[in-house]
């Protein structure tokens, strides 16, 4: 896939391979959501495209992208408080497409889910509402699973259990793209990281590759030769 | 004996009053839209069964069920190219546009049928009743609207809470942007919601045009009485509707027996006074 001029975002640029997680790492503003939801179809870029197998789908509306594959995990979860958790899961089976993911996988997956299937989801913790976006993304069988800041208001032992799933589901095959401001997480579950900054990619490689220092640099964007002195 | 049959036809005209609230509620708690045509439809419906019956000479029963679905197609088609198009733009244009609708509606009436007030022939039902003892007799007619909005009511609470697609509608009335990226199309669900409401308000003009005269302008005050039983019984609740429905019936019905030009007054006065007490209705509830 590639991705082209937006407003929030300009030149940035990158593929995505079947199967491989990768990490889109940032601080505040740098439009690491903005992408995400590019991708999504919520937002639809000024230039550029965005591919899928060669396939140009930069205007294809978000619920047909789903149809298409390509689901995202949103920023604050947004489960539906109308609906109980049962119903907030099998809303993610709406475009119906094959696959192995159905409610008692997901029950398998999250075993707490199952006796509290009819209570409306407000009533859950942040991180069980979290489970259950993750949950209700995985009913759409995706193909690219687009993750927005899983850990935001979570606790860190929740967020490394969050995460310590990502394996599970990339044993389907999964293509995972994550947005992340917890750098470590986000490096320690991903197979490439890019850093975003102020709408530019600043930095990209495979975690093991990248020093923290040149992460921070390109965080931050600081000059590298500063890196050290202001950090 | 007087107060307990003002009691009684008040309750069973809350029926009809409920029934042509529910689609005002279901297109305002799904799509924020105040659609202030509601009333003109419910007499175009009402002109349309009219002619159905003079035209293919079915009784005015049948006629609702070639003008409800014929008011479901329209509604769909309304909702994705003019109501779909002016919420793109902001949601307070959607006032606008069914005000503007609502004005073409009386004025192609006005146009096409004349001023004259119409009522719809309802045969041997106009003055069939039964007697429940001396005092007190109720009329088939009320019955069956009041049936029909209960049936209304149950299969629409039905719809949202078990159907597929009703579960979809009420994701889109929650969050409109997170349904559309779980898969749903939220502007088809958006118009399978306002087919649902054309067809009932439909309904409601056929019972409307049953119960009582109709001309070009009656459309604004069924309005007013589908907004205040909708506030009464508390937006979103489709039971809150058919309750608002009957308080408000109660209180026009009860104020007539006082003096028959205090009806309509009383009905507003309990609104207020409702409105001030409990603003959020008497049973506050989301879609479901």
């Amino acid at each position: 896939m590639r991705y082209g001029l937006l407003p929030a975002l300009t030149n940035v640029s990158f593929t995505l391979a079947a199967g491989e997680t990768v990490a889109m790492i940032g601080a505040n503003g740098a439009g690491k959501s903005t992408l995400l939801r590019a991708i999504a179809g919520i937002h639809t870029p000024t230039a550029g495209s965005i591919r899928l197998e060669g396939r140009d789908i930069t205007h294809l509306p978000a619920h047909r992208r789903v149809a298409a594959g390509i689901v995202l995990v949103p920023e604050g979860r947004r489960l539906f408080p109308s609906l109980t958790l049962e119903e907030n899961l099998v809303i993610g089976s709406v475009p119906s497409r094959r696959g192995s993911w159905n409610v008692a996988r997901v029950f398998e997956l999250f075993p707490w889910m199952a006796t509290r299937r009819a209570r409306p989801v407000v009533y859950l913790s942040g991180g069980e509402q979290q489970a259950v976006a993750i949950g209700r993304a995985l009913m759409a069988n995706p193909t690219i699973l687009l993750i927005d800041e899983m850990s935001l208001g979570l606790s860190p032992a929740v967020v490394r259990k969050l995460y310590d799933l990502l394996p599970e589901l990339l044993a389907a095959g999964t293509t995972i793209l994550l947005v992340e401001q917890d750098v470590t997480q986000a490096l320690r579950v991903s197979d490439r990281a890019h850093c975003l900054l102020e709408g530019k990619i600043t930095l990209s490689g495979r975690p093991r590759d990248l020093s923290p220092s040149d992460v921070e640099a390109a965080y931050f964007g600081l000059a590298k030769s500063t890196a050290g002195g202001r950090g | 004996m007087v107060w307990v049959n003002a009691i009684v036809q008040g309750i069973l005209l809350g029926g009809l009053y409920a029934l042509f609230a529910c689609g005002l509620s279901l297109m305002f708690g799904v799509m924020r839209v105040v659609n202030l045509a509601h009333g003109d439809l419910a007499v175009l419906a009402a002109y349309l069964a009219l002619a159905v019956i003079t035209g293919l000479h079915v009784p005015v029963l049948w006629s609702a069920l070639v003008v409800a679905p014929l008011f479901g197609v329209v509604g769909y088609a309304v909702q994705r190219f003019v109501i779909q198009r002016s919420l793109d733009v902001s949601p307070l244009t959607t006032l606008l546009v069914t005000f503007g609708l609502s004005i073409v509606i009386q004025n192609a009436l006005l146009e096409g049928v004349s001023a004259n007030s119409r009522s719809l022939p309802t045969g041997w039902l106009a003055s069939a009743s039964f007697q429940v003892n001396s005092q007190l007799s109720i009329a088939y007619e009320s019955v069956i609207v009041f049936s029909v909005a209960v049936v209304v009511l149950s299969s629409l609470q039905l719809f949202l809470s078990r159907a597929r697609l009703g579960r979809q509608v009420r994701a889109a009335a929650d969050d409109l942007e997170a349904a559309s990226i779980v898969g749903v199309n939220v502007r088809h669900v958006y118009g399978i919601a306002a087919a649902i409401a054309f067809a009932t308000v439909a309904l409601a003009g056929v019972a409307f045009g049953m119960y009582s005269s109709f001309d070009p302008a009656a459309g604004p005050q069924r309005l007013i009485f589908a907004f205040e039983a909708v506030v009464i019984g508390g937006v979103g609740s489709l039971w809150g509707t058919l309750l608002g429905g009957m308080i408000l019936g109660v209180a026009q019905v009860l104020g007539a027996q006082v003096d028959s030009s205090f009806g309509v007054l009383a009905g507003h006065l309990v609104f207020l006074v409702l409105l001030a007490l409990r603003p959020n209705g008497l049973i506050p509830a989301r879609l479901a």
